[in-house]
Parts: structure tokens; C-alpha cells; sequence
């Protein structure tokens, strides 16, 4: 008996990883967040939610099946990340046009231009949301929300977002301290409460949980994250110190305006962060500089969206000159 | 407190199944298949011919050249014939055939298993009696040791480090010899440290073997100078560099050897060997060989004749495994698939491994998604997802200046890889291509 043998080159083994794994575990790491979208508000974010998806993987399967002729790579499930991550980014009130918009920008011309999955060069939910942002200024900061079917006689929520209030008021003559008190912005609210604002910012404790998942996967590792947040707080406090009553606590900035989701979710998508450890770093600190200067000097509240985008920018020149430290390079004598 | 290296590594399961089968003697093959090129460096010179009658232990190869290797029977019998013959990856190289008749030895080698502890030779005596005995790098790289242990005059050795880390999932044939053979091989160690001319002397095992380490903590006790060091379990923990890395605190430079930084590194493996040419006159002809994978129901540990055929080994275990698709010579990480089952065991043959088509299965390749794990895992600290783009594209002077030739092949990147590309199998051609052209650039 001539039993054939399998011949090939090592390594024989391979680790459980692989591409679906990881963009399951990423939309695993989500779930928590969209519950708490879905609680908090209800039929208009599940419609959110239905009209993204739908649209981003259709967008994918007709670009690759009629305009590539290639295989189709649906079912690695980054399409259906990509939706998800833009709906969370979006008002709940979003009209499905828009949506339908948004969500044929990230994948149409964000993700499947560049050549597909691993060759864009912008995060593609954040492109859909900016597109949108500047296209429809109107409709995408109005933060109303509809009282929710899970919570049967509740008030909709009100209009702006807790940075929002704030710039406008600062700008208006206020105080922090007349502001907070006006509206209750309480940590325990910010980090446990239904916060105006994009789906996903509803609650940050859903998004740490999420967070916590991805370490624990190893999906992600802390540096980017954990810049940003040091980066945000240490910027924001000098500001804070300096002058109090103009400028709102650490603390405060990162609790709101989709800090949290932006570095936990979008900052850290392989495609578009840096590779070596260096380059996460500087990318890290460059996204809570641009953040911070837009939300105190620029034009719009939030601004991790607009700091993201343009660090994505400088990922390939990260790349190039943030090289890991080979082995042997130094020698080490002692 | 375990010791380990700075740079990349992974995890893989260890599967050390096999680990408790104490050594076991196969018996003796009905035909040895005995190669001439079982080293790295130049084939031996066969000196016997067809209807010669041999003992085991009389020298059938002669080394030709500096980097070479004698080989001896290994069984005793009468030659059928010199030719060219398939080794396991189905290279042929100069092969003596022997029919084998009764088991007779050569006259002066010791086979008792009584302990010689007594050093009586010099350091020249001791590389000669192992370049007699045709000792060679016995952890897979065969690189004879008598050429090892004669570091050029210009450089000089300050430590031996003998590797005990048996990284690879699977193996298990070191710890084996390990915890049987303890006191040769703290000998061995004895002998190699003379031979250099060193006082210091360490033994680097992985802490998945801990009756090992506290086995040979408990020999070495009454030798100074010699020091067990327990390292975390950690691939690739037994790569040269790494292992120098973890024992010593210092890392050998890229493209250089560990004797520039005063290290030279031997396998237990080949400190038995040693010890049993140097005090017992006994050349290299057995090899304790690891019979295992995870269908295979009978996990063994085998002292086997170099020169059996692989197929003798798999019968005594009850056959092929059923659902086994490969057959792996060596450990799963690095070692190669065996093309036919009628190849002999070599001086480098440290297992036979059984792979079901679930475990090698390889997915279908998808695109990078730059998750950078490849660049978290190598342990030189190399990018293998920019290697294997420039590799994809042939650009040979960027593979150069991202520094291609430190690759050691361990396939971290490989295996940690997301969309299964396969970076290893670039790296491995972009690589040698590289060292070429670097090897025939004229120096200026």
C-alpha cells in the first residue's frame, strides 16, 4: 500500500487566527454598544442599523461581482463591520437616504477605490460620517431623539450633544460651572447615562466593556488607545488649569463627543493605523492633539473624526520610518 | 524567575504527548541506508564497497574537507551496494546499502552503560576524538562539532551554552535525554568546556520540562562552572540567537555567529554524543527519535540505527495513523515533510510527526489586512508583510535594505498570519537570493 503524502514547506502548523475571527471579535466587542443605541432609542436606530448594513455589503458584493469580475470577499465580514461602525456614527434621526449615502461613500469610494480590504488608505465608516457631516450639516447634528418603544412613556432625549452645549455656551459668555449645573452633566450621567449624541456615544460604559473584550482577544493592542486618552487628558487639563471656567475637565472630554469610539474602534482598524509599535505611538498623540485643538479652537464640538482622517493620512509615512528594532541591530555588551 | 529573549516569539500549543515514554530500543533494521551527506559542508568519501563485510562503528565515509563529517555503520553486514539514494526530501545523495547480519561491533567501543566521569585528555585530544566519531549539531542542523569547538584563532570563546530548550511543539527526544542520560550529559558539557578552553558553562532548558531541570540541577551540583538555566516556554526559545540572548543577556550581531560575542552553543543531544565518543569510543550511530502526532496512539521515544528506514520506525508503532496527511521530520515549526517513507533516519532526525489533514490544513490566502501581527512575532525583528510585498515583486535591493538575510526561517509570521499568506515560503527564496547576491558582490 502507497499511501500519498501532503508535502509542502514549514511551518506544518498554523494559529487559530484569521481574518473573519478577528472581524467577528471586533463586532462582538460592539454588541454592547448597539443594545444600548437600540434601548435608548429605540425603532429609529434599528432602521439605522438595517439600512447601513444592507447597503455596505450590497455595495461590496455589486463592486466586486459587476465592476472587478473578482471573487467575492463578503463573507470576511469587513463590509459588515464597516456598516456597523458608520451606523454607530450617525444621529439615530438620520433619514435612510442619508444613510444609504454614507454607507455607499465608505464602502464605494472609501474602501473598494483604494483596491478593497487591506489597501485603503482612510478608515471608511469615518469617511461616510465626515461626507456626511459636511454634506448635511443640518441633519447631522440633530441629535432628537425619539422616545423609545423600550421605554414607554419616557421624554425624547434632548437635542445636542454635551459639547455641543458647552461650545455654544462658552462662545455664549457662560461659565463651566453655570453650564454643568444646567444641565446635569454628572460623570456617573457620562458614563453610564443615555448621552446626546451619534448611537454609539450613548453610553461609554458599553464601549469600555467592548474595549476590555478586544484586550482580552488581543484583537487590539492598548498603545493607540491609551495615547489618545493620555494625550486628550493631559492637553485638556493644562487647558483646565490654566483656566477652569472656560474649559471643561479632562475627565469630561473624555467621556464625551465619541472620544471613546474613535480610539477604541475606529483609531485602532488595522488597515489604517501604523504597524510598529513607535508609530502607534506618535499616531496616537497626533489624533488627541487635532482632537483637542478642533474641540477648543475649531469649528465643530467634537473633531476625533476629523483628527483620525488626517492621521490615517500620515500612516504610510509612519510605516516608513518607524521601523521595529531588529535583533542584533545593537549589540549589547554587559 | 525564567529567562527568555526580547524580540517577537509565539505560542503554540507544546503537545509534548509523548513526553513520558521512556526511551525505547527499536530493533534492528533489516537494511540500513547509510547516506554520506548527513551534514552540512561537503559529503563524506565512501570507503568501502559492494561485498565488503562492516562492524558497527568502522568508518564507511571518510570527511572530505574542513566542514565535513565521518560516518560510520551503524549495523554490522555486508554492503550491497554504493549509489545514489533518496533522502526523506527526496534529494539523492551517495548512499551505502548494507544487509544487515547479526549485530557486531567494532573492537575497543564501550557499550556498557557505565558512567566514565574521569577526564583524562586535552582539549586537542577531545576535538580530535569527536571529529573521529563523527559528531555532528544533533539539534537539526547537523553542523559538525569538531569544527564548532576550533573557533578561528582570532576569536575566542568564553562560554558554552548547551541547548535543552527543545522549543518545538511535539519533540520530545532531548527532555528524554535529559532526564535518562543526565550525568553523560553533564560530562559532555565537561568535555566541550575543555575543549574550548572555557570555565563557564550553561544548560538552557524550558521551564515545560521542570523534572528535567531539577534533574540536572541536582547533577551538576557537584561541578562548578556549570549552571542549569530555566527559560519560559516561548517559540522559538531554542533558536541560537535567542537562546544566547536569554542565557548570556547579549545578542549575537546581525549576520554574525555567537563566537563573535564569545559563545558557542551545542544540543544535549550532541553532548551525549560527544561524551560516548570521547569516553566510551563510540561514534554517532544511534539517534533517539520521537514517534508522535495527536491521532497516533502509541507515542514513543526511539533509540533508533542512523541509516533505518522510516517506514521500520512507523511499522513499530502500528503504521500510518489514519487520517494522516503528512509525515514531518523534525518538529512542526521547522521541520521538513517527509516525500517517502522508505528514506533512512539521519544524524539530524529528531522526529517523525503525524499530521491530520485538519491540523496542516492551510485556508485559502485573503489580502493583507496589516494587522501587524507578522511584525509583533519575529524574533529578529524584521517586517515580514513588507519582505513578502517587495518579495512578491522581486525587488531584491529593497528586500536587502530591509534586511531579508536576517530571517532564520523559525515561520512566527507564518503561523501568526490572519489571511494566511504565505510569507514564509517568500521569505525563505527572497532570502537566499538575497545572500547570494550579497556573497558574490565584490568588496571593495
Amino acid at each position: 500500500m502507497v499511501k500519498k503524502l501532503l508535502v509542502s514547506q514549514a511551518p506544518h502548523l498554523h494559529g487559530k487566527e484569521n481574518t473573519r475571527r478577528i472581524m467577528l471579535d471586533v463586532l462582538i466587542a460592539l454588541i454592547p454598544a448597539v443594545l444600548v443605541s437600540v434601548y435608548f432609542m429605540g425603532l429609529s436606530a434599528l432602521s439605522v442599523f438595517a439600512v447601513s448594513i444592507a447597503t455596505c455589503v450590497a455595495v461590496e458584493y455589486l463592486i466586486q461581482r459587476y465592476l472587478i469580475n473578482g471573487p467575492s470577499t463578503i463573507s470576511d465580514m469587513s463590509a459588515l463591520l464597516t456598516a456597523v461602525l458608520l451606523a454607530l456614527n450617525l444621529p439615530p434621526t438620520s433619514p435612510w437616504w442619508m444613510v444609504m449615502i454614507g454607507a455607499v461613500v465608505a464602502i464605494g469610494i472609501a474602501k473598494m477605490t483604494f483596491g478593497g480590504l487591506g489597501n485603503n488608505l482612510f478608515n471608511p465608516a469615518l469617511v461616510g460620517r465626515v461626507v456626511l457631516l459636511i454634506s448635511f450639516p443640518v441633519l447631522m447634528t440633530d441629535w432628537t431623539v425619539p422616545p423609545s418603544i423600550f421605554r414607554v412613556g419616557a421624554d425624547a432625549i434632548s437635542g445636542a450633544t454635551p459639547l455641543g452645549i458647552i461650545k455654544e455656551g462658552l462662545a455664549g459668555g457662560l461659565t463651566m460651572e453655570q453650564l454643568q449645573g444646567a444641565h446635569g452633566f454628572s460623570y456617573q450621567y457620562l458614563l453610564w447615562g443615555k448621552i446626546g449624541g451619534s448611537m454609539g456615544e450613548a453610553n461609554a460604559f458599553a464601549l469600555l466593556l467592548g474595549f476590555a473584550y478586544l484586550l482580552y482577544r488581543k484583537v487590539i493592542r492598548l498603545h493607540i488607545p491609551l495615547t489618545i486618552f493620555v494625550t486628550v487628558a493631559l492637553f485638556t487639563g493644562i487647558l483646565w488649569l490654566i483656566n477652569p471656567q472656560q474649559n471643561a475637565d479632562p475627565l469630561f472630554h473624555l467621556l464625551t463627543g465619541g472620544i471613546l469610539l474613535g480610539a477604541i474602534f475606529m483609531a485602532t482598524d488595522y488597515v489604517t493605523s501604523p504597524m510598529s509599535t513607535k508609530g502607534m505611538i506618535i499616531f496616537g498623540v497626533g489624533i488627541g492633539v487635532i482632537t483637542v485643538l478642533i474641540r477648543v479652537y475649531g469649528a465643530y464640538p467634537e473633531g476625533i473624526s476629523f483628527a483620525i482622517l488626517i492621521m490615517n493620512a500620515m500612516v504610510p509615512l509612519l510605516n516608513m520610518y518607524c521601523k521595529p528594532k531588529r535583533f542584533g541591530e545593537v549589540i549589547k555588551n554587559g | 524567575m525564567s529567562k527568555t529573549f526580547s524580540v517577537g516569539g509565539i505560542h503554540p500549543h507544546d503537545n509534548k504527548i509523548s513526553a513520558n515514554q521512556a526511551i525505547e530500543n527499536l530493533p534492528l533494521p533489516a537494511v540500513a541506508y547509510i547516506s554520506m551527506a548527513q551534514h552540512i559542508g561537503a559529503p563524506a568519501e565512501p570507503v568501502v564497497g559492494k561485498g565488503d563485510y562492516v562492524q558497527v562503528g568502522q568508518i564507511i565515509g571518510k570527511a572530505s574537507g574542513f566542514i565535513s563529517a565521518n560516518i560510520h555503520a551503524s549495523v554490522s553486514g555486508v554492503v550491497k551496494s554504493v549509489e545514489p539514494y533518496p533522502n526523506p526530501l527526496g534529494n539523492k545523495s551517495m548512499t551505502v546499502i548494507i544487509d544487515v547480519q547479526g549485530d557486531e561491533w567494532m573492537e575497543g567501543i564501550d557499550q556498557s552503560a557505565e558512567l566514565v566521569g574521569d577526564i583524562n585528555l586535552s582539549g586537542p585530544e577531545i576535538v580530535k576524538k569527536i571529529a573521529e566519531g563523527g559528531v555532528v549539531g544533533l539539534g537539526g542542523a547537523t553542523f559538525p562539532t569538531h569544527v564548532k569547538l576550533s573557533p578561528p584563532p582570532d576569536k575566542k570563546a568564553e562560554c558554552l551554552v548547551l541547548n535543552g530548550a527543545e522549543c518545538e511543539p511535539f519533540l520530545t527526544s532531548d527532555h528524554r535525554l535529559m532526564l535518562e542520560k543526565g550525568a553523560e550529559i553533564v560530562v559532555g558539557t565537561q568535555l566541550m568546556m575543555r575543549a574550548l578552553g572555557v570555565q563557564k558553562g550553561y544548560i538552557g532548558i524550558e521551564e515545560n520540562k521542570p523534572d528535567a531541570i531539577r534533574h540536572l540541577s541536582k547533577l551538576v551540583k557537584q561541578h562548578s562552572g556549570i549552571e542549569i538555566v530555566s527559560l519560559k516556554k516561548r517559540y522559538p526559545q531554542g533558536g541560537e540567537k535567542q537562546l544566547i540572548e536569554a542565557v548570556v543577556k547579549r545578542q549575537v550581531p546581525s549576520m554574525g555567529l555567537p563566537i563573535d560575542i564569545g559563545v558557542v552553543v551545542q544540543n544535549v543531544g550532541t553532548a551525549l554524543a560527544v561524551y560516548e565518543a570521547v569516553q566510551k569510543n563510540k561514534p554517532l550511530v544511534e539517534k533517539v527519535v520521537t514517534l508522535t502526532g495527536r491521532s497516533l496512539l502509541n507515542q514513543r521515544n526511539f533509540r533508533v540505527r542512523i541509516g533505518a528506514p522510516l517506514s521500520e520506525l512507523i511499522a513499530a508503532v502500528g503504521g500510518l495513523p489514519e487520517d494522516t496527511v503528512k509525515v514531518v521530520l523534525g518538529g512542526p515549526m521547522m521541520g521538513e515533510s517527509a516525500l517517502h517513507l522508505e528514506a533512512p533516519v539521519l544524524k539530524g532526525s529528531s522526529a517523525v510527526l503525524f499530521l491530520s489533514e485538519q491540523e496542516t490544513k492551510r485556508l485559502p490566502q485573503s489580502a493583507c489586512i496589516r494587522c501587524s501581527k507578522c511584525i509583533e512575532a519575529c524574533p529578529m525583528g524584521l517586517e515580514p508583510y513588507l519582505l513578502y510585498k517587495y518579495g512578491l515583486s522581486n525587488c531584491v535591493e529593497e528586500l536587502e535594505q530591509n534586511h531579508v538575510y536576517d530571517c532564520m526561517i523559525c515561520g512566527c509570521c507564518m503561523y501568526t498570519c490572519p489571511a494566511y499568506l504565505p510569507l514564509l515560503d517568500m521569505m525563505r527564496f527572497s532570502r537566499n537570493q538575497v545572500l547570494a547576491i550579497m556573497k558574490n558582490r565584490p568588496k571593495n
